[in-house]
């Protein structure tokens, strides 16, 4: 009890520690800075969505793209400007039901993310009936069903011409107050019964079922919850780039979160966190190796997408020879911290 | 004998394509029994426990439980009404320590839901108090308390034994249906298991149903023996009555050719 009492006091120390950080943050970072950080964000609440889904629940699925698809879109019709939608559905006009709303930022982005998790249950419904690969190339399936819907619905999404105009949000507080809303959230559903019911299913099914968990609907529950967040995290992806278009969210985009998932271990959420801010910063600092390069003369020219062939590798590597990530299941706790600490200071009074 | 019947199955038969691996098996199980179910391997022994649990639908007949059917029902409704059972080779949850496992049972007894949970509310909180402080005094009963906070796969084998039967006792059945619980024991690991089955049945009430091939389980602790062989009854009765029983030899042993 004791113990409780002072982890939840460090917590919440930590947390406005946090807060500091991001106040420092915002006022002093460059602009570029900032948008890497905002981008780390994101991709720390994608990464402990699908983490969830594949870590915790055990259920490899690959719809990722198509639930961010759901909720950026969602998002970026409801806070465009009425004027800036007359401007952009040139070619087909917009739903007269769509035309006049104007949300605020942070409901259209909760909203992103509901409309993803009805998506997920209609999706999850069926599909989860089905188990490891086959569950795979289900919902790989559904998620470019989605994507395919998006890009023809032209009254609605405007199509493959995308949309553009989308208000733009900078600020660390939105993107990281998320992020850390999504970390507490799901920190508590793994550590409550049904996380641990989550990882009864993932550990063996079958006796799980005998043990009276209903598979189907912690199965769908997770789902849900994935696909939530990670319509969530697509509408700040909207509001972070100001544009959208279908082509944004194709598969390839599911193993870049994958990526993510399986570098910071499978089934550990600090895992997701360190690896979506390493694999975010990692990609924009990798960017040199697509540029053109001079080695004592002779010009190499640049190739694009030189940085996935780095990242494939590192993720061939970690597969092979280190393949519980860099963290495994493991999660960063106090006691560990504290333990270190009064060893350190034990060896001191030795020395 | 006249006590309430807790399970009854009529004339149970599933096929599997073209082949009957239970054929019109009609089991009666009274309240506070121990039944043996015994018979040669693939004799259909745990595909019964598999259509009794809700894994498998039976092509025909029927299951009552508590004069409840229960037939085709999905196994984690099934467990709820009390069917608990544990399982042949151990399929324990192998990211979990001990209390974990056994806390998995409750589950499905919270009567919270998530939000409460994420929100630590007093529902959610007070209802998971009293779940690991029953699961502590279950684990205390079985003799597990000590390596509570152990992961379940580092026990040795009789106690990884001991923690699938926790765990199934952990959601409160009224029947419970044990696959091969001495499996792989060493005699004084089995004469324990069988002190142990005997504990349990009266400290919880218990009416147990067992898969056993160790002969002296079977008779040392049934009261009543089914014999299958190839799906098919063969003979029902005492431990004595099945020992005399022809067939039951001949399932066992063959059939005695002259040697003369």
């Amino acid at each position: 009890m004791e113990n409780k009492r002072q982890n939840t006091i460090l917590t919440i120390i930590a947390l406005l520690f946090c807060t500091l950080l991001i106040y420092l943050g915002d006022n002093n970072l460059s602009r570029f800075q900032l948008r890497i950080l905002n981008l780390s964000a994101i991709y720390v609440i994608l990464g402990l969505s699908m983490n969830l889904v594949i870590g915790f629940t055990g259920m490899f699925s690959l719809g990722h793209a198509g639930f961010m698809c759901v909720g950026a879109y969602t998002a970026a019709i409801l806070t465009m400007s009425p004027a800036a939608k007359e401007l952009i559905y040139y070619m087909v006009p917009i739903h007269p039901l769509l035309a006049n709303i104007q949300w605020g930022v942070i409901p259209a982005a909760l909203a992103g993310g509901i409309v993803a998790a009805i998506f997920g249950v209609l999706v999850g419904f069926p599909a989860l009936r089905l188990r490891d690969d086959y569950l795979a190339i289900a919902t790989l399936g559904f998620a470019e069903i989605i994507r395919i819907v998006v890009t023809n619905t032209t009254s609605i999404t405007n199509g493959s011409l995308g949309l553009k105009d989308i208000p733009s949000v900078k600020s660390l507080w939105v993107y990281w107050g998320f992020a850390i809303l999504t970390i507490l959230i799901l920190r508590a559903i793994i550590n409550s019964s049904w996380g641990y019911a989550f990882k009864a299913i993932r550990d063996n099914e079958i006796a799980a079922e005998a043990m009276g968990i209903n598979i189907l609907k912690h199965k769908l529950l997770s789902f849900t919850i994935g696909a939530f967040f990670a319509g969530l995290s697509g509408a700040l992806m909207a509001y972070l780039i100001t544009s959208i278009d279908p082509t944004m969210f194709r598969f390839t985009f599911t193993f870049q979160i994958l990526l993510i998932v399986v570098l910071g271990g499978m089934g550990s959420i600090t895992g997701s966190i360190v690896a979506g801010v390493l694999v975010t910063v990692a990609m924009e600092w990798l960017r040199f190796v697509e540029q053109d390069m001079n080695f004592f003369g002779f010009v190499i020219p640049g190739i694009s997408g030189m940085r996935m062939v780095i990242f494939s590798i590192l993720l061939l590597l970690v597969v092979l020879f280190y393949r519980q990530g860099l963290l495994g299941t493991k999660e960063f706790s106090w006691n560990f911290f504290l333990k270190l600490a009064s060893k350190r200071s034990k060896q001191k009074e030795v020395s | 004998m006249s006590s309430e019947k807790i399970l009854i199955t009529k004339d149970l038969t599933i096929k599997f394509g073209g082949l009957t691996a239970v054929s019109g098996l009609n089991l009666d199980i009274s309240k506070g029994e121990i039944i043996g179910l015994i018979g040669p391997n693939g004799a259909g022994k745990t595909t019964c426990f598999n259509i009794i649990t809700g894994v498998y639908k039976p092509t025909s007949g029927n299951i009552l439980f508590h004069n409840q059917d229960i037939t085709g029902l999905r196994p984690d409704l099934i467990t709820k009404l009390g069917i608990a059972r544990t399982f042949q080779n151990i399929r324990l949850f192998n990211s979990m320590t001990v209390l974990e496992n056994v806390m998995i049972s409750k589950h499905v007894r919270l009567n919270a839901n998530l939000l409460e949970a994420v929100l630590h509310l007093p529902r959610y909180t007070n209802a998971h108090r009293q779940h690991l402080e029953e699961c502590m005094e279950l684990l205390e009963q079985v003799g597990l308390a000590d390596v509570a906070h152990e992961k379940g796969t580092s026990l040795p084998y009789g106690k990884q034994r001991r923690l699938e039967i926790a765990r199934a006792l952990a959601t409160q059945p009224t029947l419970l249906l044990l696959d091969e619980p001495a499996a792989g024991m060493n005699p004084q690991e089995t004469l324990e298991l069988m002190d142990f089955i005997k504990k349990i049945r009266e400290l919880y009430g218990l009416t147990i149903l067992l898969i056993e091939h160790h002969m002296e389980v079977v008779m040392g602790i049934c009261e009543r023996i089914t014999v299958l062989d190839y799906g098919i009854t063969i003979a029902q009765g005492t431990p004595a009555e099945v020992q005399a029983n022809q067939q039951v030899i001949k399932a066992y042993l063959g059939t005695v050719e002259d040697d003369a």
